[in-house]
């Protein structure tokens, strides 16, 4: 259960697929223009009901709520060993390695 | 009663939501059939030079130092002829307050927006110019809305925007996150219609002229510490407002042997409105999908016309790989202790394979560096493409890349090698389509005066390509 004033994210579908521009490529126009975004929550809900929200410029916005206290999950990434590689022939090439 | 909100009709309405929300009626500047007047659009700021950087300075913007990259310059040296190699620099726009050049051309664009008693900012952007706007905007005291192309439709993001999305966030501006589609001026208007804010748009006179302090400070710079204008300015080139800008800087110097080189990551079979193909890319700007339509079409933006005309001033325009840049990015941090990245590093490994053309007492400038960080960094970028499928080996990035299928990492920096784009052939297709839009099959004397200023072409050159319209 999220409360009213908890932080949510919610989605919300802005253009079916059938009313996609005419300039997109097919692939494209077989799905559905989809928006996300974050706000304030209304009203007491549970995840996967149309909810309203406030966003963080006041405007008030519609959706299915489907996060609450929405964080970032982005990273470095997973190690990539070829960048080992790289520094060590950079330095070889430069500096002569070891040698 | 309560407009209607459906796409015909917020599209229908496209004209008067952007004179609106720009506080500028761009009417005004058509000159002719296809003429309009550019000059006349960007005095229209009513700023000069010294008055935008006045602006830029009251929040910290610009004024960046140069970077000599030392050791970047002896690697190069080192697959150069003797005598060649020129000394490789870079303007540390990542010193800017949001982390990129983009602050230049936010500032001037949310200090008019709060002259002019706008409450709020909003900018259609997946880059760092959301960032930038939303910096100055929490630095003005006005709201800002980012809208960003973020997702494909499994949501998937790109890593590079969601960090723009953080970062945008952590400026107190609220960011509306898309799937891929140019739907997303749709939502853009239709948002921008609601609250009043005004268009911060990337491509307004005020984004432009932002970036001519840009080019101004490089050759200042560059005098006093090398007594010497530079050969060459290496700019990466999506939307061509860097290009732009910088070389009007430029030209306001006085460096008018300074040549102005664009450069872009060749992603030549990608189509940047494919919703299968948006996350087989493995960089999300500075690349050849923005970079060559934006050149050849520059009015399909945000704007009635627009500022950025990198025509106009491109002499030369070189494409790299993703692999290059991938390479190079990680070489500025191990070689020079500078992380940074990664949208200035198109134009950096461009820059290395051009010093090798330049003698080695000339100075080659690369115009921007920009923050990084989760999401920005090389290893994320690699890591993300290989979970894409996408096959990363080391090779010749020239014989073998394929974009979409793989990265191919230089063997060694020698295989770091720029390909001259036609720009001829660009020249042609912008003579073409500017024609086309305004269903011109025989132009007037006045036209093709204007399509050879609007592409640095001849006149005999102009008129064979408007023959072939018939």
């Amino acid at each position: 259960m999220a409360k009213k004033g908890d932080w949510v994210r919610i989605h919300r579908v802005v253009l079916d697929a059938a009313g996609r521009a005419p300039s997109v490529p097919e692939d494209t126009a077989k799905v559905p223009l989809e928006m996300w975004v974050k706000g304030e929550l209304q009203a007491d809900a549970e995840i996967g009901e149309e909810v309203k929200v406030i966003t963080a410029t006041g405007r008030e916005e519609n959706g299915i709520l489907i996060e609450v206290n929405p964080h970032y999950t982005h990273s470095y990434g997973e190690f990539v060993p070829e960048l080992i590689q790289i520094d060590k022939q950079l330095r070889e090439i430069l500096f002569g390695g070891d040698k | 009663m309560a407009l209607a909100k459906d796409y015909a009709s917020v599209m229908g309405r496209s004209n008067e939501i952007q004179k609106a929300a720009l506080g500028l009626d761009y009417d005004q500047f058509e000159s002719g059939r296809l003429r309009f007047d550019y000059e006349a659009l960007m005095t229209s700021t009513g700023y000069t030079l010294e008055e935008i950087e006045r602006v830029q300075a009251l929040t910290g913007v610009g004024n960046t130092p140069i970077l000599e990259l030392r050791n970047l310059t002896a690697l190069a040296r080192k697959y150069a002829k003797p005598g060649y190699g020129a000394t490789i620099l870079a303007k540390d726009e990542a010193s800017n307050p949001s982390g990129s050049f983009k602050a230049r051309r936010a500032a001037c664009a949310v200090a008019h927006a709060k002259k002019l008693g706008y409450k709020g900012v909003m900018a259609a952007t997946s880059g760092n110019y959301g960032a930038a706007v939303a910096s100055q905007a929490a630095m003005q005291g006005l709201k800002c809305i980012i809208v960003q192309e973020c997702f494909d439709s499994n949501g998937v993001g790109q890593p590079e925007i969601i960090e723009k999305a953080r970062r945008c966030e952590a400026y107190g501006a609220e960011v509306v996150q898309l799937t891929v589609g140019p739907e997303l001026f749709y939502s853009f208007l239709s948002i921008l219609e609601d609250t009043g804010y005004f268009n911060a748009s990337l491509y307004s006179p005020f984004g432009i002229a932002g970036v001519e302090t840009l080019g101004y400070e490089i050759a200042m710079q560059c005098r006093a510490k090398y007594g010497k204008d530079p050969a060459m300015v290496v700019c990466t080139s999506a939307g061509g407002g860097m290009v732009t800008g910088t070389a009007r800087g430029l030209i306001k110097a006085g460096a008018v042997n300074t040549q102005c080189v664009g450069a872009s990551i060749d992603l030549t079979g990608l189509h940047m409105a494919s919703d299968k193909q948006f996350n087989l890319k493995s960089c999300t700007t500075g690349h050849t999908g923005f970079g060559v339509p934006y050149a050849v079409d520059p009015d399909h933006s945000d704007v009635p016309r627009s500022a950025a005309r990198p025509l106009r001033y491109l002499k030369r325009y070189v494409t790299v790989k993703q692999g290059d840049v991938m390479y190079i990015t990680e070489a500025l941090a191990n070689l020079e202790g500078v992380e940074r990245g990664p949208a200035g590093n198109t134009a950096l490994a461009a820059a290395f394979s051009l010093a090798q053309e330049l003698p080695a007492d000339e100075y080659i400038i690369v115009s921007e560096t920009e923050y990084t960080g989760a999401g920005k960094h090389v290893q994320p970028q690699l890591a993300f493409a290989r979970q894409n499928g996408i096959e990363i080996f080391f090779g010749d990035p020239n014989k073998e890349d394929k974009p979409g299928k793989n990265i191919v990492l230089p063997k060694d920096p020698s295989y770091i090698k720029t390909i001259d784009m036609d720009l001829d052939h660009m020249r042609a297709s912008f003579i073409k389509k500017a024609c086309k839009k305004r269903n011109i099959l025989d132009p007037c004397d006045d036209d093709i005066k204007f399509l050879m200023e609007e592409t640095l072409a001849t006149e005999e050159f102009v008129r064979n390509v408007v023959a072939g319209l018939k």
